[in-house]
């Protein structure tokens, strides 16, 4: 700070008023970012700190600023120890079928969207347009709306309990489709005719050019879906009873759920779940951040 | 390399509005021909319809002796160079070149080879592994150029390609382009908006105006003797000085001027009569030329200013000493192009 202070004195001169404003503006600015990054953070360092101590302190004092003996411990049992008698619903099962959930959301969501948008857009197809707003008005219709009648589909087609049923009744994405519709209005015409004349037929432009000019648009779907697929609870609920296709965000809740037995609830192993819950999403934006900010804000042509 | 016929090929657009009214024209084989006209014109259209990315309504065309109306344009044997050269952003320099063979099944060694010539051909060797974005204007113009020849097709199409360079890169494009078409003897069909690459480059120019042909012809004839006052307003920087006028007593006269030369076979009304700028002669003759602005242009100068009560301009090198104000002016009676007052058409 002192540096910075030397350094804009020597460069602004005469400029005093300006050069002060600058620096209580800094400060300023920096004091709201570094509250806002508390704020944001403390919940997780409350998580950890709660992990680390015993079950029965967190009962009788709460969040303390102790840090305990037990996180190891913790972590081992989150990871390896299952919830049941069942033995299939251990913290590292559950992750794997998080982790499923929310790259088979990801990934369907974004290879339906991209055909749909471009079927929408080059093809010519009657009522594209109909179509298209028909796809855009199930955005009204968040999934709580529909879930008896998309239960019930489901079930008759004997998916419950499947893979193939958590994800493929929920794999249609109005915001998906409605983006790539967007970006894929946006490629330039002549690309497509230079390619048709290169000799590219629709599955060719398709793969060779239409997808690679949309990585960032992918990239940015991918965020958004994986985080989506991650984070369902009240679908996997529905669909999955048996222990081994339980998933994070269920686990937690039926950790929880303990204090109803009339037991101390098993804080420290939960929390260390909550924990793994969220690192998955956390890594994804990380990875993707770049292409999610280029994807959304810019075109790449 | 081929011959391009079209028979009353006519393109309507569903809502009715009629962008090229039936036209028949013959490309020869090797022949580099220009369509030019204003914006609207028909004259991208007309190419499209050529290139097979848009439907012909009716007629018939033919590239070499086939009937290609329902021929996919990947299979008509043509390559087209667009406005925005229509790159593949995401593709290397090697690979936007190599695509289109790529595309009809050729080995990875026929490719490297056939992209290795075309990049010599253009000096574009060094830029393979680039990708089109690192390029300045005039490289990404010869990619588009090196994607249509490494193909060596039958029929080279340009759709208006360097209107996005700047006039100096714009004019050495002009003679590269025309070089290499020299070179490769490739049949190419060129549209432009701009009279001077239309003159520059053509075997021979095709002049539109609203859909329709108003002249064919090499650049000279088109120059010298145009076939309508479209035609000679549009072609030619500054355009040829149209002024009204009558025939009278046997003679061509302009409004309130004198009379110009003996007017042909007897006719009588009124007449539009074309010069161009630099067949006048300064200095000499009975008509007064009332100069409001002298343009300097180096090797040559531009007066504009009013003849009678018309607007008129006239070229002058630059030796010849020149003033504003009234000076007379002569309009050589071998210079003059008359054309029909109400059609336009030359008489």
């Amino acid at each position: 700070m002192a540096d910075m202070t030397h350094d804009t004195l020597a460069a602004a001169g005469p400029a005093r008023p300006a050069r002060r404003r600058l620096r209580l503006s800094t400060i300023g600015d920096h004091a709201i970012l570094i509250a806002g990054a508390l704020l944001m953070v403390a919940p997780l360092l409350m998580l950890v700190q709660m992990s680390t101590v015993p079950d029965a302190e967190i009962m009788r004092t709460g969040p303390s600023l102790a840090i305990g003996d037990r996180l190891w411990p913790n972590v081992r049992a989150a990871l390896t120890e299952s919830m049941s008698f069942s033995g299939r619903n251990t913290g590292l099962a559950m992750f794997r079928n998080s982790m499923i959930l929310g790259l088979g959301f990801a990934v369907g969501k974004i290879v339906v969207a991209m055909m749909a948008a471009y079927a929408i857009v080059y093809f010519r197809l009657r009522f594209a347009t109909l179509a298209f707003w028909a796809i855009f008005t199930t955005l009204l219709l968040p999934l709580e709306v529909r879930i008896v009648p998309s239960y019930e589909i489901t079930q008759r087609l004997g998916l419950l309990n499947t893979w193939t049923g958590l994800i493929v009744p929920l794999i249609a994405s109005a915001t998906a489709t409605f983006f790539f519709r967007q970006f894929f209005m946006s490629v330039p015409e002549e690309l497509v005719e230079a390619a048709r004349i290169d000799g590219a037929g629709p599955v060719k432009f398709f793969v060779d050019i239409l997808v690679p000019l949309s990585r960032t648009m992918i990239a940015a779907m991918f965020i958004i879906m994986f985080v989506y697929g991650w984070n369902q609870y009240l679908w996997p609920t529905m669909i999955v009873t048996e222990d081994d296709r339980i998933t994070l965000v269920q686990g937690i809740k039926q950790i929880t759920q303990g204090l109803e037995g009339g037991q101390i609830p098993e804080y420290g192993r939960s929390n260390i779940l909550a924990i793994l819950a969220v690192l998955p999403p956390v890594l994804v934006v990380l990875f993707f951040q770049r292409w999610f900010v280029k994807g959304l804000t810019e075109t790449d042509k | 390399m081929a011959s391009v016929t079209l028979d009353a090929v006519r393109k309507v657009y569903p809502g009715g509005t009629e962008a090229v009214t039936p036209t028949t024209l013959t490309i020869r084989d090797g022949e580099f021909l220009v369509l030019v006209g204003p914006s609207g014109c028909g004259k991208s259209t007309l190419l499209r319809m050529i290139a097979g990315l848009e439907d012909i309504t009716e007629g018939e065309l033919r590239i070499g002796d086939r009937i290609v109306n329902d021929v996919d344009p990947a299979d008509r044997d043509i390559a087209m160079v667009f406005q925005n050269y229509a790159l593949y952003p995401h593709m290397t320099v090697r690979r936007n070149i190599g695509y289109g063979l790529r595309n009809r099944g050729a080995s990875a060694g026929e490719i490297a080879r056939k992209v290795d010539e075309a990049a010599a051909m253009l000096n574009l060797r060094d830029y393979l592994d680039r990708k089109p974005s690192q390029l300045s204007g005039g490289q990404r113009q010869r990619i588009a150029m090196g994607r249509a020849i490494v193909r060596d097709p039958a029929l080279f199409l340009f759709d208006e390609p360097l209107s996005n360079l700047d006039a100096k890169l714009r004019g050495q494009m002009r003679i590269e382009i025309r070089a290499l078409q020299r070179r490769l003897g490739t049949t190419s069909i060129y549209v432009t908006h701009d009279q001077v690459e239309a003159m520059t480059m053509a075997d021979r120019i095709v002049v539109l105006n609203g859909g329709r042909v108003e002249q064919v012809g090499t650049p000279a004839e088109i120059y010298h003797a145009p076939a309508s006052t479209f035609v000679a307003s549009f072609m030619g920087a500054p355009p040829m000085n149209l002024l009204t006028g009558r025939f009278e007593s046997g003679a061509i006269r302009l409004d309130h001027g004198p009379a110009l030369r003996a007017a042909p076979g007897g006719r009588s009304g009124p007449i539009t009569i074309g010069i161009r700028p630099e067949d006048v002669r300064l200095g000499e003759g009975d008509h007064v030329f009332d100069v409001d602005l002298v343009e300097e242009l180096g090797a040559h100068r531009l007066l504009h200013g009013r003849l009678g009560d018309q607007h008129f301009t006239a070229h002058v090198l630059k030796d010849m000493p020149v003033r504003e104000g009234r000076q007379p002016i002569a309009l050589p009676d071998a210079a003059l192009a008359l054309f029909d007052a109400q059609s336009g058409q030359r008489l």
